[in-house]
């Protein structure tokens, strides 16, 4: 028999007793997450990223664009009425790390791609206020005037290789020209863009 | 999911629910006094000891009322791995639930404003679907045209009659079902420097500015004749077909400064309007329509 004052008294039972119970939940509810198909097989016909769109979504993150704008849209008819079909597991298998974010200050950018024009975009970065005045997301004129170089691109899609995600050779091999001497902005408009459209399985209609 | 790891989830799941309730009854009933005391545990720190007193009452109810809870709820929902729940619940269900509840409520007042053609939205009695029309109006398009539909610099007013497509309820839908892409070619290096600047001068005389250089005008002249009449047409008053603006009037997408005509005629412009049949449905697409044809007819 277990008594209270067995485990208050032994800080080892007590530690094995904490350990087993809170790793129950994980084991439950999160290791069988990496064995199923609907978490780890792609959905039909998705697309990798592009060299170009790679490289903007680098930009997107280190710009902190996922602290304010999540890619996850929930099964909700508010949400799918406004965003379009909501997001399912596999549509995410090929991203390292997720965006999904878990607050939005903006709205939802999951499937944004084709939604607005490129130069509606660029307007919108370079001063959101210009286009919508009542808008409180910050300016980023530098995406206008920083270029890339492209010297990581190849060992970021080599890397995502590693990950399972298939870039051919010749992905990896035009890479950097891909890239080089674009400004910023072109790849996170391009990025943008393709968010929601890398793969062909849903209606997005609203 | 496979018969593996469903038995691996129920067994987790049960084992650690009824390993806490074993701890927790084991634990209570090693208890030494059963009532409140004034006997102490024994240990002492800094002059500070600890009554033995068993687990309060409430605590421990509630304790097992969590346990139970859980258990029904187990019975209840999906959560046992294959187990689906007595209920059949299931997210992507609630969700068909909620569309079915809001199709079948809005549905029949949607649909006998949509089934209207866009002009008739125009009357009195059908003042409801303009609404409607606004609201998605403001939903999906007020972000490049503004919420009162007046436009910015690079998207068009819509309040105006003046009209790069055309305003007929038909090219609106067009235009909102296939979208539009601008075409202005960038004339800089056919026309030179001194080519780009002699031809805003023609432009801006088009429009009926003052001061402006006249011998420049009449420099640019033969190049508008053979370059932009195509599109712009001999007297400059535009094609809607092609989307090519009206250069006689004073309404400017791209700004009408000597500045700004200049930069559009050196870079050309390719302002683009996404197609929006993938992404509104044609209902929405004919109240929208009917909103913005309302923009510009509000006095019929």
């Amino acid at each position: 028999m277990l008594k209270h004052e067995s485990i208050e008294k032994h800080v080892g039972i007590m530690a094995l007793l904490i350990i087993l119970v809170i790793s129950g939940g994980g084991l439950a509810e999160i290791v069988p997450l990496f064995f199923q198909v609907s978490t780890t097989k792609p959905i039909e016909g998705l697309k990798p990223y592009t060299a170009l769109e790679m490289e903007g979504r680098d930009i997107y993150i280190r710009e902190g664009c996922n602290v304010c704008h999540s890619q996850m849209i929930r099964p909700f008819r508010a949400e799918t009425e406004r965003y379009g079909q909501f997001s399912t597991a596999n549509e995410f298998v090929w991203e390292h790390p997720f965006l999904w974010g878990s607050k939005r200050t903006g709205p939802d950018l999951a499937r944004v791609g084709g939604r607005y024009s490129d130069d509606w975009h660029r307007a919108h970065l370079y001063n959101p206020r210009d286009v919508v005045p009542e808008s409180k997301m910050p300016s980023y004129p530098w995406l206008f005037k920083n270029k890339l170089t492209g010297e990581d691109t190849k060992a970021k899609l080599e890397l995502f290789v590693k990950f399972g995600v298939p870039y051919t050779a010749e992905d990896i091999e035009t890479a950097q020209d891909k890239v080089a001497g674009k400004y910023e902005i072109e790849a996170v408009i391009a990025y943008l863009q393709s968010l929601g459209k890398k793969h062909s399985v849903y209606n997005n209609k609203r | 999911m496979s018969p593996f790891w469903s038995a691996w989830i129920s067994i987790i799941t049960l084992a650690v629910i009824f390993g806490c309730t074993a701890l927790l009854l084991s634990t209570r009933k090693s208890e030494k006094y059963k009532e409140a005391t004034k006997e102490t545990t024994g240990h002492e720190f800094d002059g500070i000891g600890e009554y033995d007193n068993p687990l309060p009452g409430w605590w421990f109810q509630m304790f097992m009322g969590t346990i139970i809870f859980s258990l029904i709820y187990l019975v209840l929902y999906p959560g046992l791995g294959n187990f689906k729940g007595v209920l059949g619940w299931t997210s992507t269900g609630q969700w068909e639930e909620e569309v079915e509840f809001a199709n079948n409520t809005y549905a029949p007042v949607f649909a006998k404003y949509a089934a209207l053609k866009p002009e008739e939205l125009l009357k009195e009695e059908n003042r409801p679907g303009l609404l409607m029309g606004q609201r998605m109006f403001a939903n999906n398009c007020s972000v490049c045209h503004g919420t009162a539909a007046t436009g910015a610099y690079g998207f068009p007013n819509l309040t105006d009659k003046d009209w790069l497509y055309g305003g007929s309820v038909e090219t609106i839908k067009e235009t909102i079902a296939n979208g539009r892409i601008g075409a202005m070619p960038a004339w800089g290096s056919v026309l030179g420097e001194a080519g780009v600047r002699d031809m805003t001068s023609y432009v801006l005389n088009l429009s009926g500015a003052a001061d402006v250089d006249q011998e420049a005008v009449a420099r640019a002249k033969p190049q508008f004749q053979a370059l932009c009449i195509a599109c712009h047409g001999a007297e400059g008053k535009g094609t809607q077909a092609l989307g090519a603006p009206n250069l006689t009037d004073n309404v400017w997408l791209y700004g009408g400064s000597y500045e700004k005509i200049a930069h559009t005629i050196r870079k050309g412009r390719s302002g683009a309007m996404p197609a929006h049949k993938d992404l509104l449905s044609e209902n929405k697409i004919n109240l929208i329509s009917g909103y913005v044809y309302s923009l510009s007819n509000k006095d019929k």
